[in-house]
């Protein structure tokens, strides 16, 4: 199962290493990793999307805890939660299949961002079902570039992380 | 003060009297202020792993964190071995490492690697030092991290500019890191929940790692268990937090673990596991690990709980204050009314203890390893420190010296490190000068550290040297006689240098030792050496094995006795 994890971290340098290193060292799945600083500089906030069973989850999260660098953890999956991910597809858009792209980006909420006379950039933000789902639609075009921002979390409610 | 100032400065604060190292272009601003004070003495390794292995024994025969200083690029690799070795074991340790001038970082420069990169799996938390202001707090951080919790080896790197640098010294009083705050007191509720199961157990079993000595909980171990009446267990990492002469003592347990302790974890209902990590060498075969058992596990590191195998009641936290609540809760609580099936209990493990899966061949005419161990535990006292490498002879070391006090046996029992014995045995005779300290090897351990008994000559290190020299690289060789047909791919034995001239011309005393009649004499002669190196070679049995074993994947009630 896939589990979404947020992460505070000091925002010095390594500590991504710390992170990225612990999988590849256990052997655990990562399926994205965004990571940037917060509204405190000395923090930065990382969003890691892992697969495996809970047992293999639990200690993901333990032993992410472990590092030194790592300030709070936690298994967004476990509680209501929401979550973005931000696609950016330059896609070929000639003749009728220009009108026809723009439709698809409007039904998913998408933006237009640039564009040639050959080609547009399209901008959509969702959970990852929706962003899956508008690569379905856009399957019967030519898709130059895909770039996938991976997925950001936050849990529901008002309480914070920290 | 120059940053090399403020490095020497920081040690002293931190209690240190002994840095084990070797110099280099990148740390010798560093060494430079060595030479201008007394208050840490630097002893001079003839290897980086030497260094490494060495501050090890002095830490775990301590307690206090050892010290290493390394210079840049291939000090710092030669001293990955021993850093690896430490982390396995979560030993407290602080490595220094140089690295080039912050300008050249990156540059392929000559002798620099990327220190922090190459450790960092290998450590528990390291450090690059990009100001000279920084390297005082750094290092109260590094002992803090090194030293609570679950230990660990930190790996400070520190380019040489900053080690010029001056700047005014002040060491923190004290450190708070937000990221990091390891518990200490367990939680009530799940110790209350464990006092009640263990007082429920019919067949328990207590089993103990090094976490129980690290965590310095010998003494509550023992009040712990001799309440109870329960029988215990040692992990290799374990043996001594528990007195092995001690009728509650089953000895070891494991892959190389008396038959009583394996068929006893086997069969338990409750198995009280503290400060031990389940790790596969223990467990035999996760599938059929104790069918039957419920199991409380203690230990510090919440990643350890239910990592191999799923516990019912964990407690995080220290061993000592743990044990402490346990101790006044059982005290103070009814108690227990399961004394006829503990009897009954303990009647089935007298039966398997009758086995005598440890007996040997006494009557041989060629020297058994084994002896050579138990006249060396007689010619002793027991009392010895006891550092070993790792095969056969190591084995035989944990099974048939019986270790009665924490820190008494210091061995590599998680990464199994050859080359370990020697110089950890360098760093225990330091930090107890006046106590006897064996170094049990075998010829091929040996010499993967040989450089250091000329540190040994150096600093008067009266180091005695038991090497069980079989001509083959034991373990390995056993392996290949149960697995690979005897198939004994990979021998030296024609090859074999003589150890005794090998120890004259380091400038100590070498015996032969070649018949079982001779083994005492020989140990009583080499222990009377009170201030020389002795370097008994014995010449033993080249095929014996070490029993009883659990094969690979097997359960632990499917030992081979012999």
């Amino acid at each position: 199962m896939k589990h979404i994890i947020s992460i505070l971290l000091e925002n010095e340098s390594g500590a991504l290493s710390r992170v990225a290193g612990l999988f590849s060292a256990r052997a655990y799945n990562i399926e994205s990793l965004t990571v940037a600083p917060t509204d405190d500089p000395s923090l930065s906030r990382m969003t890691l999307v892992t697969t495996g069973t809970d047992d293999i989850v639990e200690q993901v999260c333990k032993q992410l805890n472990k590092l030194i660098d790592v300030v709070k953890l936690v298994n967004l999956t476990k509680d209501a939660h929401v979550e973005r991910e931000l696609i950016l597809i330059k896609v070929k858009a000639e003749g009728e299949q220009r009108d026809e792209v723009k439709r698809i980006v409007d039904i998913f909420n998408g933006h237009v961002i640039d564009m040639t006379d050959s080609t547009y950039t399209l901008e959509v933000t969702g959970d990852s079902e929706k962003i899956d789902a508008v690569l379905k639609a856009l399957e019967s075009t030519t898709m130059l570039e895909v770039v996938r921002s991976g997925q950001l979390g936050m849990g529901r409610g008002d309480k914070g992380m920290v | 003060m120059t940053g090399a100032e403020i490095i020497i400065e920081c040690l002293k604060a931190e209690g240190v009297d002994y840095v084990f190292g070797y110099p280099g272009g990148a740390v010798l601003h560093i060494y430079d202020a060595f030479y201008k004070q007394d208050d840490v003495k630097h002893i001079l390794v003839r290897h980086e792993q030497g260094a490494t292995h060495a501050a090890d024994g002095y830490a775990r025969s301590t307690g206090k964190a050892g010290v290493v200083l390394v210079t840049s690029g291939p000090g710092a690799t030669n001293a990955v071995t021993g850093i690896a070795t430490a982390f396995m074991d979560s030993i407290p340790m602080i490595v220094i490492t140089g690295q080039v001038p912050k300008h050249l970082i990156g540059n392929d420069a000559f002798q620099e690697v990327d220190s922090v990169g190459i450790t960092r799996p290998i450590v528990k938390h390291n450090f690059l030092v990009n100001d000279v202001n920084d390297i005082a707090e750094t290092f109260k951080k590094a002992f803090y991290v090194a030293t609570t919790g679950r230990p660990g080896p930190v790996v400070i790197d520190i380019p040489k500019d900053i080690t010029a640098e001056k700047v005014a010294f002040e060491y923190p009083a004290d450190i708070e890191m937000r990221s990091y705050n390891p518990t200490v007191k367990g939680h009530n509720g799940q110790i209350r929940r464990a006092v009640e199961m263990i007082k429920s157990a019919e067949r328990p079993m207590i089993y103990t790692g090094g976490g129980v000595i690290l965590g310095n909980g010998s003494e509550q171990l023992r009040t712990f268990t001799r309440t109870l009446g329960y029988p215990i267990t040692q992990t290799l990492m374990g043996l001594g937090a528990f007195p092995a002469s001690d009728p509650l003592s089953l000895g070891m347990l494991g892959m190389h673990g008396t038959y009583e302790a394996n068929m006893g974890m086997h069969h338990c209902d409750v198995l009280i596991a503290i400060g031990a990590r389940f790790d596969d060498r223990v467990t035999g075969s996760l599938e059929k690990f104790c069918p039957d058992a419920r199991i409380i596990h203690i230990d510090v590191d919440p990643a350890s709980i239910s990592k191999n195998v799923k516990v019912d009641i964990p407690i995080v936290g220290e061993v000592a204050p743990i044990l402490d609540s346990i101790n006044s809760e059982l005290a103070a609580s009814a108690k227990p009314n399961n004394q006829a099936a503990i009897e009954k209990w303990w009647q089935q493990i007298n039966e398997w203890r009758a086995q005598d899966c440890l007996e040997y061949d006494r009557s041989s005419d060629i020297i058994k390893p084994q002896f050579v161990v138990e006249e060396l535990y007689n010619a002793t006292n027991g009392e010895a420190f006891i550092t070993s490498d790792v095969g056969q002879h190591q084995m035989f070391a944990a099974q048939y010296y019986g270790f009665d006090r924490p820190r008494q046996w210091i061995n590599s029992g998680g990464l199994g490190t050859m080359g370990f014995g020697l110089p950890a045995a360098m760093g225990v005779q330091l930090a107890h000068p006046d106590a006897m300290v064996g170094c049990i090897t075998g010829e091929s351990s040996i010499q993967m550290c040989i450089q250091e008994l000329s540190t040994c000559l150096q600093y008067s290190l009266p180091v005695k040297i038991i090497n069980l020299n079989n001509g083959y690289m034991g373990m390995v060789r056993q392996w290949q006689e149960f697995f690979y047909e005897k198939r004994y791919a990979m021998s030296y034995f024609d090859s074999l240098p003589d150890f005794v001239a090998i120890a004259e011309s380091y400038g100590h005393i070498g015996i032969k030792v070649e018949k079982p009649a001779d083994v005492r004499p020989a140990l009583d002669e080499a222990f009377k050496q009170k201030d020389r190196l002795v370097f008994l070679d014995f010449i033993t049995d080249r095929e014996e094995n070490v029993y009883p074993m659990i094969p690979a994947g097997a359960g632990l009630n499917e030992m081979i006795l012999v």
